[in-house]
């Protein structure tokens, strides 16, 4: 068979199995209202959406590897361009870009244009350390960390808390070397 | 504390307008949202019952804004005041637009007056979902009826709402039915309107 190349997110999209994205935003609010409620500190709630979101990352990219024909990439500047054209359209219909690349090529943000997570979203003032969509920046760690990259995810601007857009540092701390998972002797 | 100090452009969320509604977001997606909102959910109970109920909660929320929601959008701020209105609003429109169909059943009740059922072959939340044996009659419908029990307690319809699988002859999965039940006021205010 000859070789498939990489779909395009738009295409991927196009094919999968789809929901009302206003379903997805008032369960992921009931998520959030739930954990605040729980656990009553801010903090804590920026932790565990991160810890949910690591957790969907391990198991997410399984099917974007499975879906997207995506080989690995060369690099960490590739990565992210793939994060944000095809991972993003992929799962939540949204189109992101890659800006702000520092010298090596090892941290740069991912500029949401389109977030579903935050319709019909205030952030009350009590509420202003929360970050509300962090479980975003924990899927994307967690879908990283299963193809050999430790990274820093953070969020740099949130138009919940008055900024201008939605922007995620993504920060590449070290690059695991694959190892097999047995041993010679075994 | 970030974002303090900051002017806050406080773009009222009110004054936005009001989306149609026709954005999707991948299946997968909501599984993997679903199904940490079951898993965090575990941790925090220690029965099944407990578990049913904090979910159901969680439905309920999202429930009485989607009660809102299309209110405004598809009845120009009209609500239903009629019990077979409200039920055929939630079996028709809420779950058109929550999952993208009607319900496959609405039903009343044969034993009691008050009770009614909307049925559906394959519940959007159940898809994935595979119940192990020592959680015993656990279902992650209870989602879907603290939905429905939130749009009908905003409508001034209170009930008891409840998700139950119900095998079918000749099929592997069973379908879940949620089972309606009014309070006393409502019946009693239906039969006032005649």
């Amino acid at each position: 068979m000859a070789p498939v190349g990489p779909r395009s997110g738009d295409a991927i999209f196009a094919n999968m199995e789809r929901v009302n994205a206003e379903l997805f935003t008032l369960t992921y609010g009931a998520t959030v209202r739930q954990l605040l409620t729980d656990l009553e500190e801010v903090e804590e709630v920026n932790k565990q959406l991160d810890q949910m979101g690591y957790n969907i990352g391990i198991r997410l990219i399984d099917e974007f590897l499975a879906k997207s024909n995506i080989s690995r990439c060369v690099d960490f500047k590739e990565t992210a361009e793939v994060i944000a054209k095809v991972g993003f359209k992929m799962f939540l219909g949204v189109t992101a870009s890659v800006t702000n690349w520092d010298a090596d090529g090892t941290c740069c943000s991912i500029i949401l244009e389109d977030n579903p997570l935050v319709d019909f979203v205030e952030l009350p003032d009590t509420f202003q350390g929360l970050y509300y969509c962090n479980i975003l920046s924990g899927v994307i760690r967690g879908a990283l960390e299963m193809v050999s990259m430790k990274t820093e995810v953070t969020w740099i601007r949130d138009v919940l808390r008055g900024d201008d857009a939605f922007e995620l540092q993504v920060k590449l701390v070290k690059q695991v070397p694959e190892e097999y998972p047995y041993k010679d002797d075994e | 504390m970030i974002g303090v100090g900051k002017i806050k452009q406080y773009s009222n969320i009110l004054d936005k307008p009001l989306s149609k509604g026709k954005q999707e977001v991948s299946l997968s997606a909501y599984a993997f949202l679903f199904s940490e909102l079951v898993q965090y959910n575990q941790t925090q109970v220690d029965n099944i019952a407990e578990l049913e109920r904090r979910l159901e909660d969680a439905g309920y929320a999202v429930g009485a804004r989607v009660l809102e929601l299309l209110c405004h959008r598809e009845k120009g701020n009209r609500r239903e005041t009629r019990l077979l209105g409200i039920l055929s609003f939630v079996h028709s429109t809420v779950w058109k637009v929550l999952f993208g169909k009607v319900a496959d059943s609405l039903e009343k009740g044969t034993e009691h007056e008050d009770e009614y059922m909307i049925s559906e072959k394959e519940l959007l939340v159940n898809r994935f979902i595979s119940i192990p044996k020592d959680m015993g009659t656990f279902n992650c419908g209870a989602f879907v009826a603290g939905i429905v029990r939130g749009v009908l307690d905003g409508a001034g319809f209170p009930a008891v709402v409840t998700a139950h699988f119900v095998p079918v002859e000749g099929q592997q999965r069973p379908r879940t039915t949620i089972l309606i039940k009014f309070a006393e006021e409502v019946l009693r205010r239906e039969a006032r309107l005649g």
